[in-house]
């Protein structure tokens, strides 16, 4: 089953959020599963406070970018990098949103929004924007779309947090409530 | 089945270079090569590795302690990014003559974009002009791979290596088998010859001789040729690629179901280039597409181009990466497929800024009250972005805001009015390039004030160490050098060392030596504070000034056009400045900063 998955997500925010971090979260996801993975970052100037962009690509995939119109989904920490990167989607690609406020009519695409700021506000982690994206992410996919169920469950996401964290637990346990805070958020 | 581990381009190069025995491993960081060395280190650690892994001062430094492990028969590496290789191109060509004794690899990663750099210039042109073989990786599981064969082209033929992985090969990630690191048994055996290791001209000329014989024999090696991807596939067309084009023509190709109709052959050694293909492909095909980044470096060592299309017949953009969505449209042309329309973004980026509470950020405020209207030389590193705060006036490459202003206040010097000076500086960039510029400033008399911002890091590339912070690449001890003492010797009578955040002093501080500097000659002022981000020295939380904004806020603006810190956002709604909590780091500084007096400690 698993070779047949080819799935092409772009990650964007700003420096500092942890898009990054968010990436390789859903690579290890894929990796665990026996899938092949490929990613790609931004890295030097940018990261301070520029636009910050990740690309993951799991299944059998040469290139580690994606191209315009080929992505199966946009998960947008922040807002207003869905006008800087809707056009990597395919014309029915998902967009999950970090949404504090604002308009967002004129988009076509299947759109998930949750107000991850003020969120992250409530549990006392303003920095957990990422992982509460994330977490939202996992629910709103998994359970919304059904054609393009993610790749990857919240239960290895997870596993594979605690695995990377297991050498710091005091960060652990905050990482796994802001996942959970964000996959709470789309059942209500 | 063997653990597959996700890993960073950089990270596979690092674990090629430590699985096949490389003894000896230098640097100097610069994006996108940065993470290479530390990889490295990591490995050695985990692994218990007797290996030599430093960050070096400068690349040349990097280089000649590298290659004279392999001099001494251990397997070598040095790692850098294209421009670093400019700053060791003096040796690298010498070395080329000489050749190796242990496999030396040179490592040396190119920005097409540029994304991260000053130029896109393309490493394999410098290898062409040393006379070295090039390897052109196309994936992180590739680079790894082609460590192992540097080695063995390196040993065998007693030459230096390069290997040149792009942005898309270093920071991309990828899901790769580890193998288990064999234990080497080398022990350095540095035999005198000086016929080769000290050549004089004549000497040279021999070496230059057998340099030759070397080309000759690699450009007909068989485990560097270029390989033909669908050898079942006969076509007058042929596409030719090498890199991370390679990558995304393979996936191209497969979309567009191109694989039974052109012949795709991938170069793996860009130069030189083997003879017999050079020979064979301009027979075999009438019309060929060639894709490489940067330059058309494959394309120009086809003796026959009238049927080639590529960079030098601007069938191939010269200019920036070849996104993958360039190549499918060049791909799609070429196969006779309509082109579709590349769509791109709407909006631009956000620029990238100095982070909240960055102490280059209170520098360069200072530095513009105290001399407004001056030159501002400045250099490579996160302080660059002071161009943001209009306190950047110049940036040409590391080093070069000393022997700028040097060059300014010539240039001016026989003119009545003469602008002041001001050269900005980071320690590590400094330490890289400053220092000999600083030497002939001070013999020059030169009039400028000289800051160095010492974060005590070397912050753009991730926080590496420099000289001065006494630590080594695995945090073990080193000694220490002192930025005082250095400046000091070098004949700086006016040197003196202050905390930029601590803007009620060091504004004064920055004008007295901006004074100095009209009267007698050069200043030097070393702005220290450690930079936020550096995990070995964090800051004490000691200083920290949490802030509000008060009601005489009439919103116009001040410090958000002159002090730019993200932290501070205005308010359209309510027509006055806000403190964003989520990136205010408690630096305090912008209560200085405010001409009415808005911002002001919350306690």
């Amino acid at each position: 089953m698993n070779s047949s998955i080819q799935q092409q997500i772009v990650i964007s925010g700003v420096g500092g959020q942890g898009v990054l971090f968010v990436t390789r979260l859903l690579a290890e996801a894929a990796i665990d599963k026996g899938l092949e993975v490929f990613t790609s970052e931004t890295h030097g100037m940018a990261q301070r406070g520029g636009t910050v962009l990740s690309h993951l690509k799991v299944g059998g995939f040469a290139s580690p970018l994606i191209r315009p119109m080929q992505a199966d989904g946009l998960l947008a920490l922040k807002m207003e990098n869905i006008s800087r990167h809707h056009f990597f989607l395919k014309k029915e690609g998902w967009i999950v949103v970090n949404h504090p406020g604002g308009d967002m009519d004129d988009i076509v695409n299947p759109v998930y929004s949750v107000n991850a700021d003020s969120l992250a506000v409530k549990i006392d982690d303003p920095r957990a924007v990422n992982l509460i994206m994330l977490g939202y992410a996992m629910a709103a996919i998994s359970k919304t779309e059904n054609q393009n169920t993610l790749f990857c469950s919240i239960g290895r996401i997870r596993a594979v947090l605690k695995n990377r964290l297991a050498a710091r637990p005091k960060m652990l346990e905050p990482a796994l409530d802001a996942l959970e805070a964000g996959y709470t958020a789309r059942e209500v | 089945m063997t653990e597959r581990k996700l890993m960073l381009g950089n990270e596979a190069i690092a674990r090629g270079l430590v699985e096949n025995g490389c003894a000896v491993a230098t640097s100097y960081p610069g994006t996108p090569a940065s993470e290479i060395l530390g990889a490295v280190a990591v490995f050695q650690k985990q692994n218990g590795i007797p290996m030599h892994t430093q960050w070096a001062v400068n690349e040349k430094v990097a280089f000649e302690i590298a290659y004279a492990g392999s001099m001494s028969g251990l397997r070598a590496s040095v790692t850098m990014k294209q421009v670093g290789l400019n700053v060791a191109s003096d040796p690298l060509m010498s070395a080329a003559y000489m050749g190796t004794r242990g496999g030396f690899v040179i490592i040396s990663a190119d920005d097409p974009g540029p994304h991260s750099s000053q130029t896109e210039q393309d490493s394999r042109m410098m290898a062409m002009m040393a006379k070295i073989p090039v390897l052109d990786p196309d994936s992180p599981a590739q680079a790894k791979e082609m460590i192992a064969l540097a080695y063995e082209l390196s040993e065998k033929f007693e030459i230096p290596v390069m290997l040149r992985p792009t942005t898309r090969v270093c920071h991309s990630r990828q899901d790769i088998a580890e193998k288990v690191i064999a234990e080497t048994q080398n022990l350095a055996d540095f035999q005198k010859d000086p016929t080769r290791w000290a050549a004089t001209p004549k000497f040279r000329f021999q070496l230059h001789t057998q340099l030759e014989k070397k080309l000759t024999g690699m450009a007909v090696y068989e485990k560097t040729a270029p390989i033909c991807l669908n050898p079942e596939t006969v076509g007058k067309k042929a596409l030719v690629v090498s890199g991370v084009a390679a990558a995304h023509a393979k996936e191209i190709f497969s979309q567009l179901d191109l694989w039974e109709t052109i012949p795709v052959y991938q170069v793996l050694q860009p130069f030189p280039l083997h003879e017999k293909f050079i020979a064979q492909i301009t027979d075999a095909h009438e019309d060929i597409l060639v894709i490489e980044e940067t330059t058309g470096v494959i394309e120009m060592q086809m003796a026959n181009r009238r049927h080639v299309r590529g960079k030098i017949n601007s069938s191939v953009p010269r200019v920036g990466e070849l996104a993958p969505e360039i190549i499918e449209n060049m791909i799609r042309k070429f196969a006779g497929i309509e082109q579709i329309r590349i769509e791109s973004a709407q909006v631009p980026g956000r620029r990238p800024t100095l982070c909240a509470g960055c102490p280059h950020r209170a520098s360069f405020f200072a530095i513009k009250k105290a001399a407004p209207r001056a030159i501002y030389t400045s250099d490579i590193g996160c302080y660059t972005l002071g161009i943001n705060l209009g306190a950047v006036d110049t940036v040409l490459c590391m080093g070069a805001a000393i022997s700028q202003a040097a060059g300014f206040y010539h240039a001016y010097k026989n003119q009545a009015k003469r602008p002041d000076i001001v050269a900005t500086i980071g320690d590590s960039t400094f330490f890289h390039a400053g220092l000999p510029a600083l030497i002939d400033a001070v013999s020059q008399n030169v009039h400028f004030v000289l800051v160095i911002l010492d974060n005590r890091t070397t912050a753009m590339t991730g926080n590496q160490p420099t000289p001065a912070s006494g630590l080594g690449i695995g945090s073990e001890p080193l000694v220490a050098v002192d930025i005082e003492k250095l400046v000091k010797g070098c004949g700086m009578d006016f040197v003196r060392t202050a905390d930029p955040c601590q803007l009620d002093t060091f504004i004064p501080l920055v004008r007295e030596a901006v004074v100095h500097s009209r009267k007698n000659g050069p200043a030097v002022v070393i702005a220290r504070h450690g930079c936020l981000l550096d995990r070995l020295h964090p800051e004490p939380s000691a200083g920290r000034v949490k802030v509000k904004i008060t009601d005489d806020c009439d919103g116009c603006k001040y410090c958000i056009d002159h002090f730019e810190c993200p932290a501070l956002v205005f308010d359209e709604e309510n027509k006055c400045v806000r403190i964003d909590t989520a990136q205010c780091s408690d630096c305090g500084v912008c209560v200085h900063v405010c001409p009415k007096k808005a911002i002001q400690p919350a306690n």
